[in-house]
């Protein structure tokens, strides 16, 4: 504890800041997975997408010395691996889950295949904001150092939620979410709609995968996700589909993972491998809690086979 | 059609063909799946040689390098009967759930928590009890932590209503974590000094080769895992009842079947068989449980499973030439040049177009004698 120099107050301020920086690719990959399930359809890919998008950022901002450049590109490649995942599920008798698992497996070769060549070379780095220059003590600058994808991902949850009550495109995709029936008769045309949506939902997993390589631990490597991608999705049913639901849900789960990191920093040297299960223990729990075997549950697109 | 559909079952009157038709007709149904999953991979294996020809190599010499590796020379073969070990049983463990239609893709927790449980009872036995006892000790062990954890995912799905898909995984993960905290710490044998890992088995203590090969025994109690599981499912009344469940709950249950005992029996029986194939790791390969036991084969189960269409006497070829592929993974990175994820690209790639083939099903009036004229 006296590593610290803050004493125990250490603990909370860890967790803190590690719901901060943990829980921006939880923020967008479960705001991608919302998009996509709200249209009817899960994408148990977006681990894959993830990884994919986290080799192509690092890539590409090797390469072109931009960050920002790196985050498009896999936003790109994101929105691709997504249409791939729509357009195959189009097809009767096609099981969405399974084709999700097929391209989590896709998606993680192709990526450590593919981004072998940048396990060495370091990119730069997406920038941060110092909201904690007022403190003079590092450790508060250091949890007040946020990340612009943390608050962009923050306004996206907002605008989402907006979207998806007062648009149009909000009132389509609910609509093809809840019956395909009634899509067809308003003249929507649902494999479209949940192609697009799936490959928006991509898009933003991808986005997770550019801040894990290009910001937080910040290098590419074959074990840089740990199931954040899976776990997003199981964070998206207990959010209700809400997106503030979603990004609330996120910030929980980067305390969760931030928990063991935490302890191990102020000195816990034994028995924090079993904090590290802790995101995963707390999403069974929530799991647990929020499903029920006779009813479906408060919310969920009437379309979507994971509820049913 | 409802008429045809009866009829082709009665004696049939019709002239010459008629003696042959129930024989086309048993022929039909058996030949579908196997001639879209040989299309299925065919499209596959064109897809990926054309993304290594993209990448400007030679499908050719690498097809020719998976085959030297997996198949080529009797050592090649041992090797990947070897790999193709535990994937019997991991894709087993993905199988039978599947055919009570549940999606459990948790194998990975059960292995390493078998071959953890493996490990860790049999370190006061060893030196007291004779070896084979000390064996059926660990595989007992390791099948029971096996089929509680996925028995657990079960449970939860049929009283809770939660997603068995996210649930086993979320296990699988928690599983890991778990046994990364017992070989760091409580297990963790103090010698073991760069690879925590559990003391480690004497050599008397280890489960040696098959007589005349260099393959370990899992090999053995894969395959009869695999015949054991196509009675149980075919020719008894538990996996002719799983079956009916597996095509509609609903029906299952108003015929008074016990879904809920259905679904965690068989979703434990699947964890069993995901914890011996840990066990045999530890007790064959390893000698000590330690993160290598977190390899993937639970992974590469799930592929297995699906390219077997969940059927476990066709689990026992695809393994072998999955193991295969593994196999060939060094080969082609001395070789080539390539990645060793070489061999998951081709894997996803496989795996992806084996589902989307899923569409063809019923489509071909050759496969379906319901369609054919009475006459022909």
């Amino acid at each position: 504890m006296e590593a610290t120099g803050i004493g125990v107050w250490g603990v909370p301020l860890a967790i803190f800041a590690g719901a901060v920086r943990v829980s921006t690719p939880f923020i967008f990959v479960s705001l991608g997975e919302a998009i996509t399930e709200r249209s009817g359809r899960i994408n148990l890919g977006l681990e894959g997408t993830l990884v994919f998008g986290a080799m192509t950022a690092y890539g590409v901002a090797v390469m072109t010395l931009s960050p920002w450049l790196g985050v498009l590109a896999a936003m790109a490649v994101g929105a691709c691996l997504g249409l791939l995942h729509g357009f195959i599920c189009k097809f009767p008798k096609v099981n969405d889950i399974a084709i999700g698992i097929a391209m989590m497996q896709f998606g993680l070769g192709l990526a450590f295949f593919l981004g072998k060549p940048f396990i060495q070379p370091a990119a730069p780095k997406l920038p941060a904001i110092a909201f904690g220059a007022w403190s003079n003590l590092p450790q508060i600058q250091a949890a007040l150092n946020i990340n612009v994808l943390f608050l962009i991902g923050a306004a996206l949850a907002l605008l989402l939620w907006w979207a998806f009550r007062n648009t149009r495109v909000g009132l389509i995709l609910r609509v093809v979410g809840d019956s395909s029936d009634a899509a067809r008769a308003m003249g929507l045309n649902p494999d479209t709609v949940r192609l697009l949506a799936t490959a928006a939902g991509g898009a933003l997993a991808a986005i997770g995968g550019a801040y894990l390589s290009l910001y937080y631990p910040g290098s590419w490597n074959e074990g840089i996700s740990s199931g954040q991608g899976l776990m997003a999705v199981a964070l998206v049913i207990f959010a209700r589909w809400n997106p503030i639901g979603c990004f609330l849900a996120a910030l929980l789960f980067g305390g969760a993972g931030a928990l063991g990191p935490a302890l191990q920093s102020v000195g816990v040297t034994k028995g924090y491998y079993l904090f590290y299960a802790a995101p995963y223990v707390l999403t069974l729990v929530i799991m647990v809690a929020t499903s029920s075997p006779t009813r479906s549950l408060a919310g969920a697109p009437g379309a979507l086979s994971i509820t049913k | 059609m409802t008429l045809e559909a009866n009829s082709h079952t009665l004696p049939t009157l019709d002239g010459r063909a008629g003696s042959l038709r129930p024989f086309l007709e048993w022929l039909a149904r058996r030949a579908e799946p196997l001639a879209i999953t040989l299309f299925a991979i065919f499209v596959g294996l064109a897809l990926f040689s054309l993304f290594i020809a993209l990448i400007g190599r030679s499908p050719i010499q690498l097809f020719e390098l998976i085959f030297a590796g997996g198949f080529g020379t009797w050592f090649s073969v041992q090797n990947s009967l070897s790999r193709a070990a535990p994937l019997l049983l991991t894709a087993l463990c993905v199988a039978l759930p599947a055919r009570l239609g549940l999606v459990v893709i948790g194998a990975e927790g059960a292995v390493v928590l078998g071959g953890v449980a493996g490990a860790a009872i049999a370190l006061p036995l060893v030196g007291d009890a004779p070896a084979p006892l000390v064996w059926l000790i660990m595989a007992l062990a390791g099948m029971l932590v096996g089929a509680v954890w996925l028995g657990f995912a079960g449970f939860l799905r049929h009283y809770r209503g939660v997603n068995e898909t996210i649930a086993s995984l979320l296990l699988a993960y928690i599983a890991i974590a778990f046994m990364n905290h017992l070989i760091e710490g409580p297990l963790r044998d103090p010698a073991s000094l760069n690879k925590p890992s559990t003391a480690p088995l004497p050599p008397d203590y280890m489960l040696g080769s098959i007589p005349g090969m260099d393959v370990h025994w899992g090999l053995v109690v894969g395959v009869v895992a695999c015949i054991l599981s196509w009675v149980l499912i075919e020719a008894t009344s538990f996996g002719f009842a799983a079956r009916i469940a597996g095509g509609n709950v609903r029906a299952a249950q108003i015929q008074g079947l016990p879904v809920g005992r259905l679904i965690v029996g068989f979703t434990a029986l699947a964890g069993a068989f995901g914890g011996l194939a840990g066990m045999i790791e530890v007790a064959a390969v390893q000698g000590s449980a330690n993160a290598s036991l977190a390899a993937g084969y639970g992974y590469t189960g799930i592929l297995v499973a699906f390219l077997a269409r969940h059927n476990p006497l066709a689990i026992i070829p695809v393994a072998v030439l999955l193991g295969g592929i593994d196999a060939s993974g060094g080969l082609i990175q001395r070789r080539m040049g390539l990645p060793d994820a070489t061999v998951l690209v081709l894997q996803g790639t496989l795996f992806v177009v084996i589902l989307f083939c899923e569409t063809f099903y019923g489509r071909f009036k050759m496969f379906n004698p319901d369609l054919w004229k009475r006459s022909a």
